[in-house]
């Protein structure tokens, strides 16, 4: 069973976000995707700076089975990513929403968070899917 | 791991029977050009020579020693026949700056080749240039920009690519400076017309698509999706990664495509690779004809000459160095004339004849496929999901286990829509008692992986490597090996 803290929010496409107090939005992928994907072995982030609408793509995870898009369920500007990853792409298997989460958006506005699904309905979701 | 050669060498040990004649080595080559030091070379007798590479030999998984259902792969058997008449000495010895004069056999048998594959294919013109499948795909998607931008419309920059594609597709298209749009595949295994409706328009500059898809199904509304793309003023490109399906059945040509790429190591039986020469010729409708890379033969008055720069100046240029891996060109060109154009036929016959009939034991046995309600192709997906649920044992475990049952895996984990899929196709070229045994190993371990799970879940136990480490064979690539000296 897959791993779904209740205090974040998900979309239908496997990413967390976590709203933090200075307001920006933190992005990661969510253990079940992590699981489907297998160890990764490489991830490629977005550029600091660059502004994302919710639903771009917004870089690649790679593992032993398969490359993946992963998109910004947040409109913002991208302004930090985890440098970590490059050396240490399994952080996002060991630990995804903690050490292995992805990048950092500055909203436009919250509304958009606010759609994204809790963890009820996106445990609803992969439920479904399996 | 075992011992490298290097590891057995011994100063001083050579097999002297082997050695050539200083004389015959150096030749005319000037003395100061001559080395002043001795290559790092393993010193070794013959019989140790022998030994080593019989025995590394003997680890070979290979078509010539088990069945090799790898799916999209296409792992046929190579028939001797090719190879022993492709090494003919008037072949081997030929200069690539022989003059034409006295190339006309090497030439005719290019030409032929190449009126062969339009026939198969229903395309009006083809290059053999191309040096592998992939770049037959980069020069395939290059001539649908040339064509593009001869017309003066530089507004197409996406090119559509179903999401049950190879990657190769989406890495061609972004090769050529495309953005790539992914378009989702309905429940049954056929592109979703509507979402391709939503997709086209006029940034379109083609779809990439196979068919039958990687799902193992046939496209039925093919015709459709040529309309809907001809309509927006895209092009359509046609994956012949399986080709082997439809040969002498159905022709890209016949659906709509205008340009394609050929695997002449999936279906015309030519060698795979490995890194090794490869081949990707790239076929073309009428509209794309003017961009074929060169070099082509052509056939005039019974005489056969290259084409020039001079002759087709909208070429796309050239991709490889001479024409291309002509050995290669040259075993399919065999394998062409050996079969003919009947046993051509019977390759799309019983490719989809033993898939179905392997399909159907499966089914039989209790495995889960994910199309049920569709027929097969030349392969098909079965997904371990339901025995992964209720034994915890995975499609990698049953993949393992079967080579200890003497099978090589099908593909596993793709297409990445199924999941703990195995992709299986086996070809026309293996017998009803080799499917027959294919199936009892794969009942005899899920009979294991119920009683006995850790059995399936370590394996494979009978070869000389366990389980390796994907992730550091991925990040920390190491295939070179350096001297201690």
């Amino acid at each position: 069973m897959s791993n779904v803290p209740s205090e974040l929010r998900y979309s239908d496409t496997h990413e967390w976000a976590r709203l933090e107090d200075d307001g920006t939005i933190v992005i990661g992928i969510t253990d079940h995707a992590q699981h489907l994907l297998g160890d990764l072995v490489f991830v490629e982030l977005p550029d600091e700076g660059i502004e994302l609408k919710g639903g771009d793509e917004a870089g690649v995870v790679e593992s032993v089975k398969a490359a993946s898009d992963f998109y910004s369920p947040i409109t913002g500007e991208v302004v930090e990513v985890n440098e970590e990853l490059q050396d240490s792409p399994a952080l996002v298997n060991t630990d995804p929403y903690g050490d292995g989460w992805l990048f950092r958006i500055q909203p436009e506005d919250t509304s958009e968070f606010d759609a994204l699904l809790d963890a009820d309905a996106y445990n609803e979701q992969i439920s479904e899917e399996e | 791991m075992s011992q490298t050669i290097f590891d057995k060498s011994t100063a001083g040990r050579h097999a002297g029977s082997q050695l050539p004649k200083l004389s015959e080595v150096q030749g005319d080559i000037p003395a100061n050009l001559h080395r002043k030091t001795k290559p790092l070379l393993p010193e070794v007798s013959e019989m140790q020579t022998v030994r080593h590479y019989t025995q590394l030999s003997k680890k070979n998984f290979s078509i010539d020693t088990h069945f090799y259902p790898l799916g999209s792969c296409t792992m046929k058997y190579n028939p001797r026949g090719v190879h022993k008449a492709a090494s003919m000495s008037e072949f081997l010895q030929r200069h690539p700056y022989q003059l034409e004069s006295s190339s006309q056999g090497f030439l005719e048998c290019i030409y032929e080749l190449q009126e062969y594959l339009k026939d198969v294919t229903g395309m009006k013109g083809i290059s053999l240039a191309p040096m592998a499948g992939s770049q037959g795909e980069f020069a395939g998607v290059a001539m649908i920009r040339a064509y593009h931008e001869a017309r003066g419309d530089f507004e197409r920059s996406e090119i559509l690519v179903p999401d049950a594609a190879h990657g190769t597709n989406p890495a061609s298209a972004v090769m050529c400076g495309y953005k790539v749009h992914e378009i989702p595949t309905g429940p049954e295994g056929d592109i979703d017309l509507e979402a391709l409706k939503a997709a086209v328009g006029p940034k379109t500059a083609g779809i990439m698509l196979t068919n039958p898809s990687t799902l193992g199904v046939f496209e039925r509304r093919i015709q459709e999706v040529s309309r809907i793309i001809h309509q927006a003023g895209g092009l359509l490109y046609y994956d012949g990664a399986n080709l082997n399906a439809i040969l002498g059945e159905v022709k890209p040509g016949d659906m709509g495509f205008d340009v394609m790429h050929l695997n002449l190591h999936k279906t015309f039986a030519t060698p795979h690779g490995g890194g090794g020469p490869g081949a990707g010729p790239v076929a073309v409708g009428e509209r794309l004809k003017p961009y074929l890379p060169l070099p082509m033969v052509t056939k005039e008055d019974n005489h056969y000459r290259w084409l020039t720069p001079e002759d087709c100046p909208n070429s796309i240029g050239r991709l490889s160095a001479f024409a291309g891996n002509t050995g290669i060109l040259l075993r399919a060109y065999i394998y062409i004339r050996m079969l003919g154009r009947k046993g051509l036929k019977r390759v799309g016959e019983f490719s989809t004849l033993n898939a179905n009939y392997l399909m159907a034991k499966l089914k039989q046995a209790g495995f889960t496929l994910a199309y049920p309600k569709r027929r097969a192709s030349h392969e098909f997906i079965i997904t371990i999901n339901p025995e992964k649920k209720k034994l915890n044992v995975n499609a990698m475990d049953f993949a393992k286990r079967l080579l200890d049952y003497g099978f090589h895996a099908p593909t596993t984990y793709f297409p990445l829509l199924v999941p703990e899929c195995l992709l299986i196709e086996p070809t026309e070229t293996e017998s009803k008692n080799e499917l027959d045994a294919f199936v009892d190993a794969l009942i005899k371990i899920r009979k294991e992986a119920e009683t006995d799970p850790d059995l399936v879940r370590n394996a494979p136990h009978t070869m000389p490597v366990k389980r390796l480490d994907d992730v550091k064979a991925a990040r920390e690539l190491n295939l070179r090996w350096k001297s201690k000296d």
